[in-house]
């Protein structure tokens, strides 16, 4: 049976040599949580599924300190890397391929001009293509009268969801859900789906959100945004039918390691590899 | 000499970097006459059964000519797909066709049932039969990556299988070649011992 997924991720701050792992609550009260290759092969060795590497600057000068980290890091890491931030172009995944990286994650880009979706996943594959979706709520009064959103009944009101990106400081009116489907129709092999509601709220994943949007895409959906404990991470892959489910902050801070959230899920039958 | 086939594909630096966490050093090349002297051949491969194909017409004659002499090989992945006889992913191109037999898509009536495609991330084995390359897994979850899987003529080669939905063949073998459909060096500690063992009976 098909394992749920537990990845922890990485928001890298490149600007240092070696870079750092920050981890901000909606971008302010930034905390440093260590060096990205030490981190990456504590979670390894701790049983993460996979690791997720954010370069928050997401410069193009910084694309070499990327490919370096990911370097380092698979030396001694052995599930699969995934890499965002910064990711323009085919060539760009061709690089983080060879720099040891399984997967690139890209969000901005991939809106301002979705034939990078076509291109990259003819160049490196559909598994290397993952599309990053930063949505938050837009609520309506009623949702007969939106025709061109997806609406979705939440225990707060019924709301579409609207795609930001540049790192959530700006919004493109595009509906996640239906971008999604499109992303999937153009070669992404999966999405990693992160809640600006939630994020850095520790508050539980938007599960009508993760729902709503596994249950209408064929490719596995990765939950983010306000995983604060393993009961939340347990209603997302459950409840909220996410195939896995990422976190930053419980792991970097040793709030609940790896292994106890492994646990958790298991004591409660969810399959997890232990 | 370890030699890892590269022929345009993918990331063939995680494959060397977990024979090199075992010990051994292997060799990424292109280069013709280092895989004609290669002692142990590893086709690896992520993308499509056609491009694959394409890119290895050139060395096609050296792979079959490495398994005829019974020097150690493994295919991971598509380099486990590439060995069977055709793909539906790509019609009408010829695979190496090692062994007989076909790939096929994962049926579309998998993701109503909540199995999405690709079949992406971790799944356990199930062991059929003794192969040296499984000693000491059994149940084990491997990390697997596809959105198609083969269907060997011969029953007899398959030595794991996975369960998704359908029985997907998870580990071939027969005599000097083996080949996996997930990704050892993609799979953890387990996945490390998977090439420690196809080592140990390879040198």
């Amino acid at each position: 049976m098909l394992a749920k997924r537990i990845i922890p991720c990485l928001d890298c701050d490149l600007n240092v040599p070696h870079g750092r792992v920050v981890k901000g609550v909606e971008f302010k009260q930034i905390r440093y949580a260590g060096e990205p290759v030490a981190l990456a092969t504590k979670y390894y060795e701790d049983g993460a599924d996979e690791i997720v590497f954010l370069d928050i600057t997401a410069s193009h000068e910084r694309r070499e300190t990327m490919a370096d980290v990911i370097k380092a890091t698979t030396e001694n890491v052995f599930v699969p890397i995934c890499v965002g931030g910064g990711i323009r172009k085919p060539q760009d995944y061709v690089n983080m391929l060879k720099a040891g990286a399984d997967k690139c994650s890209t969000n901005t880009a991939a809106i301002h001009n979705p034939d990078l979706i076509n291109e990259a996943s003819k160049v490196v594959g559909s598994q290397a293509c993952v599309i990053g979706i930063d949505a938050k709520r837009r609520y309506v009064d009623d949702p007969q009268e939106n025709d061109d959103h997806v609406i979705i009944e939440t225990p707060q009101g019924y709301c579409w969801y609207d795609c930001s990106i540049y790192g959530g400081r700006e919004f493109t009116g595009i509906d996640a859900i239906k971008w999604a489907m499109e992303c999937q129709e153009r070669g992404a092999g999966e999405i990693l789906l992160t809640s600006m509601d939630r994020d850095g709220t520790k508050d539980g994943y938007d599960i009508p959100l993760n729902r709503a949007m596994s249950e209408m895409l064929d490719i596995p959906i990765i939950a983010s945004g306000g995983g604060g404990s393993p009961e939340h991470i347990y209603e997302t892959l459950t409840k909220g039918k996410s195939d896995a489910a990422l976190a930053a902050s419980i792991f970097h801070f040793d709030e609940y390691p790896v292994p106890v959230v492994k646990e958790y899920l298991k004591e409660r039958g969810v399959a997890v590899r232990l | 000499m370890i030699t890892i086939i590269d022929y345009g594909s993918g990331n063939l630096k995680s494959i060397r970097n977990g024979f090199r966490r075992i010990g051994a050093d292997a060799l990424v090349t292109n280069d013709k006459k280092d895989l004609e002297q290669a002692e142990v051949l590893i086709l690896p491969g992520v993308g499509a059964f056609g491009t694959a194909m394409k890119n290895l017409q050139k060395y096609q004659d050296i792979i079959h000519q490495h398994i005829q002499e019974g020097k150690p090989f493994l295919g991971v992945c598509l380099g486990l797909q590439v060995l069977f006889s055709e793909s539906e992913e790509s019609p009408g191109v010829k695979g190496l066709d090692v062994f007989p037999g076909k790939v096929v898509r994962f049926p579309e009536t998998l993701p109503p049932q909540g199995l999405k495609i690709p079949h992406m991330g971790w799944n356990n084995l199930n062991t059929l039969r003794y192969s040296p390359l499984m000693e000491g897994i059994d149940q084990d979850y491997m990390y697997f990556v596809h959105s198609y899987y083969v269907q060997p003529e011969d029953p007899e080669i398959v030595v794991a299988t996975v369960d998704y939905g359908v029985e997907v063949p998870a580990v071939v073998a027969q005599d000097n070649v083996f080949a996996t459909q997930f990704h050892p060096e993609k799979s953890g500690p387990v996945g490390l011992e998977i090439l420690k063992n196809f080592l140990k009976q390879a040198l």
